[in-house]
């Protein structure tokens, strides 16, 4: 290839900087063809450092805070490892449903708020409408009941972690081995009262996503579209489980590559890639390798990978989905959408199945046994598996902290899209719309990165659309915010 | 008037005492709060953090080791002096390295608890960032510098309650520290974890091993009621 090719390089990079924040590149050739996509994300990953030195119990304390988005799965991944840690093979039946009370409550909540706040409006008004529509407000103004019915499904989530992490955010209710506090009665009762109602939002939520992408189901199942392998956990018995299991990969047509691996042996499956032009990682299925081996988590993931859903409503719902694939894997962008109602839907159900439990109200909240050097765990969060790794010395002190967050293992998925949309959509074309920024854009939103440009609505974020030649030079400039 | 009782007043509050007690010890047993950090009512005052300054007859001294005396007229619960408690604390948290969201003892720590009491939400100072060193050795109890407040409890409270000298304070001014009685850390010392000495900390410095967390957020001691709330609901003794 020569190296005289005047290439313009594209920028979307979003101005504001918070938790971590992403920049879209596009180089296109002369002729406007896509040479090359990347989707940089600057993350912080000093939290590996931070830990070192400090005791293990203070992990899933400290660790939440490598995410402001969701604190609890860090939280709750941290304290699964030390579990191993402190010898706690099997949690008290109090401590387990609480974990997953916890668990399931943060995952209604994030998903709500995804669903509601960040994706709805980009579902319902087109990737194409006016920046003042497209928006969480546009949502309001269109249909006030169903923004209500977010705000309130959220804060339920919201609520159910104060409950039993003891805040909303950044609690400390997981500790090793076990849990601090059990559910009381009264605090279970303000739950139930509401339980069905939520259930019913989450099946109407699950409805409206329905509706909306089925009117388009030629476009959705084609919009940023690529194949991939699939990784999750799993249950014992191949049921979906979002709080523990074991770990499952499948190829895009729905071969296993390999099932029912134990978290300690992670490193024998998984390795990740350093690139130098990026912050973050790219893992992959060592057995695979680095090209083939990258695979995408999250919603769309698990419910692909899981054999069925222990709960009535969602398992319909599953079924209904993979019956436009026959079965197979479906490897739509925009499947995330659906697949993340479904598991709203099931989060609801458990939670109202756990409420139901008297084990909630137990008062044997810890377990201990022998102490090992050597801790990993994972769940699955909201975003996708995270994995959670470390080791500590004879002083108790962590010498060792290895994180795989859900964004991480997304990221090879997310650029992928950028170049399927970019392909697809900047082709040959020489101006650059907003319209078309704003369809990378959707593309990126569908895995739900936890980036704080992707917390903010589409529309709302401010932009800076740089367009440069070989040379580095801005030929153009578009900012938006 | 009898020589066994003096009469003073507290902000205008007349109060009643032994003659051999200090300033702090009366307020205590009249209900009155003065803040306080490196006091402890069952160790020998250490007049150190200054953060019980009062004023007695116009002039500011410390309460813990003041003794009380007839007539004298004790200004304790003003703005003026409230803000000069608040710049100590503000201090010791820019000293130290506090990161109190997630350290074990949030919500029962003393200092954490003087800083909401008093109004101190963000320090405005600069922080330094010290280096400090954390002694993780011994296997019950560890002692992490980054959380002292060189209160000295623990010197005192090893000395006087557990009979033992584990702690003492080296070098001076800005580079004090708190120091144990080995080369090798608080493993060579003869410190247990039952000793009292374990039990007078403010701060999260000197503190038992794999006990963090067990409090659930909302019963911890100061989640509910501000530190000095426990004197003041005393009753108040004639
Ligand atoms: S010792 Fe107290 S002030 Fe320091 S970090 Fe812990 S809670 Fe905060
Ligand atoms: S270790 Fe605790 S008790 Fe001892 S001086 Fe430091 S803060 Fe005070
Ligand atoms: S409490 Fe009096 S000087 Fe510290």
């Amino acid at each position: 290839m020569s190296t005289k090719t005047t290439g313009r390089k594209i920028v979307i990079n979003p101005v504001t900087r918070v938790e971590g924040h992403g920049k879209v590149t596009i180089l296109l050739d002369e002729k406007g063809n896509v040479q090359q996509t990347r989707f940089h994300i600057i993350e912080f990953r000093g939290f590996e450092r931070f830990v070192q030195g400090r005791f293990y119990w203070e992990a899933p304390t400290i660790v939440q805070r490598l995410c402001g988005i969701c604190p609890v799965s860090h939280h709750l991944c941290a304290a699964k490892a030390t579990d191993v840690i402190v010898g706690a093979k099997t949690l008290t039946p109090t401590a387990e449903k609480m974990r997953r009370l916890m668990h399931y409550g943060q995952t209604l909540q994030s998903h709500a708020l995804h669903f509601f706040h960040l994706c709805s409006p980009d579902l319902l008004f087109g990737f194409d409408a006016p920046v003042e529509q497209r928006n969480v407000i546009g949502v309001i103004k269109a249909d006030p009941e169903t923004a209500k019915k977010a705000v309130l499904l959220r804060k339920y989530g919201q609520e159910i972690i104060k409950a039993t992490a003891g805040k909303k955010v950044h609690g400390t209710g997981a500790i090793p081995g076990g849990i601090n506090k059990n559910l009381s009665i009264e605090e279970r009762d303000v739950f139930l009262k509401d339980i069905d109602t939520i259930l019913e939002w989450s099946i109407e939520a699950m409805e409206l996503c329905k509706k909306i992408v089925k009117e388009k189901l030629e476009f959705f199942l084609k919009f940023g579209a690529f194949d991939s392998n699939h990784l999750s956990i799993v249950r014992k018995d191949g049921c979906l489980d979002l709080y523990d299991g074991l770990l499952r990969a499948k190829t895009a047509d729905g071969k296993i590559i390999f099932d029912m691996v134990k978290p300690e042996d992670y490193l024998d499956y998984i390795a990740e890639e350093v690139r130098p032009w990026s912050y973050m990682k790219f893992p992959f299925i060592r057995s695979l390798g680095k090209e083939k081996g990258w695979y995408r988590v999250g919603p769309l993931a698990r419910i692909n990978n899981c054999d069925f859903i222990d709960t009535p409503l969602a398992e319909k719902e599953r079924q209904e989905l993979m019956s436009l694939t026959g079965g197979k894997p479906i490897n739509a962008s925009m499947a995330y959408h659906w697949t993340r109602m479904i598991e709203m839907l099931h989060s609801a159900e458990k939670i109202k199945d756990l409420l139901n439990d008297p084990d909630l109200q137990g008062t044997n909240l810890i377990t201990q046994g022998t102490k090992q050097k050597r801790g990993v765990a994972w769940i699955e969060a909201p975003r996708g598996t995270l994995f959670h790794h470390y080791e500590i010395n004879d002083n108790d002190q962590i010498v060792l902290a290895n994180l795989i967050v859900s964004t991480t293992n997304n990221n090879e998925p997310m650029n992928q899209v950028v170049n399927v949309l970019a392909k697809d959509y900047l082709q040959g074309k020489s101006e650059i719309t907003e319209g078309l920024l704003n369809t990378i854009e959707v593309g990126i939103r569908a895995y739900d990165p936890c980036l704080s440009c992707a917390t903010h609505a589409l529309g709302q974020m401010p932009l800076q659309v740089q367009i440069m030649n070989h040379e580095g030079k801005v030929v153009n400039e578009l900012i938006r915010g | 008037m009898s020589t066994n009782v003096v009469t003073f007043t507290i902000d205008g509050v007349e109060v009643k005492s032994a003659p051999d007690k200090t300033i702090i010890q009366a307020a205590d047993d009249a209900g009155i709060y003065i803040p306080r950090l490196c006091y402890l009512k069952d160790l020998p005052p250490g007049g150190h953090c200054r953060v019980c300054t009062v004023k007695v007859n116009g002039r500011p001294v410390n309460s813990c080791t003041y003794p009380v005396a007839e007539g004298i007229v004790v200004e304790n619960d003003t703005e003026e002096l409230n803000s000069f408690r608040r710049n100590i604390i503000e201090m010791l948290f820019v000293e130290g390295n506090h990161f109190c969201p997630s350290c074990e003892v949030a919500g029962k720590c003393e200092l954490q608890a003087l800083a909401y009491r008093l109004g101190l939400l963000t320090p405005q100072m600069p922080y330094l960032y010290a280096q400090k060193e954390l002694d993780a050795t011994h296997p019950d109890v560890y002692l992490d510098r980054n959380r002292c407040v060189l209160c000295g409890r623990c010197v005192r409270a090893s000395i006087h309650l557990d009979k033992k000298n584990v702690f003492g304070f080296e070098n001076r001014g800005i580079n004090m520290r708190i120091s144990v009685n080995s080369n090798d850390g608080l493993k060579d010392t003869d410190l247990t974890k039952d000793d009292k000495a374990m039990s007078v900390c403010p701060t999260g410095c000197l503190v038992v091993k794999r006990q963090g967390y067990l409090t659930p957020v909302g019963k911890r001691l100061y989640d509910k009621k501000p530190i000095g709330s426990e004197i003041e609901t005393k009753t108040v003794k004639s």
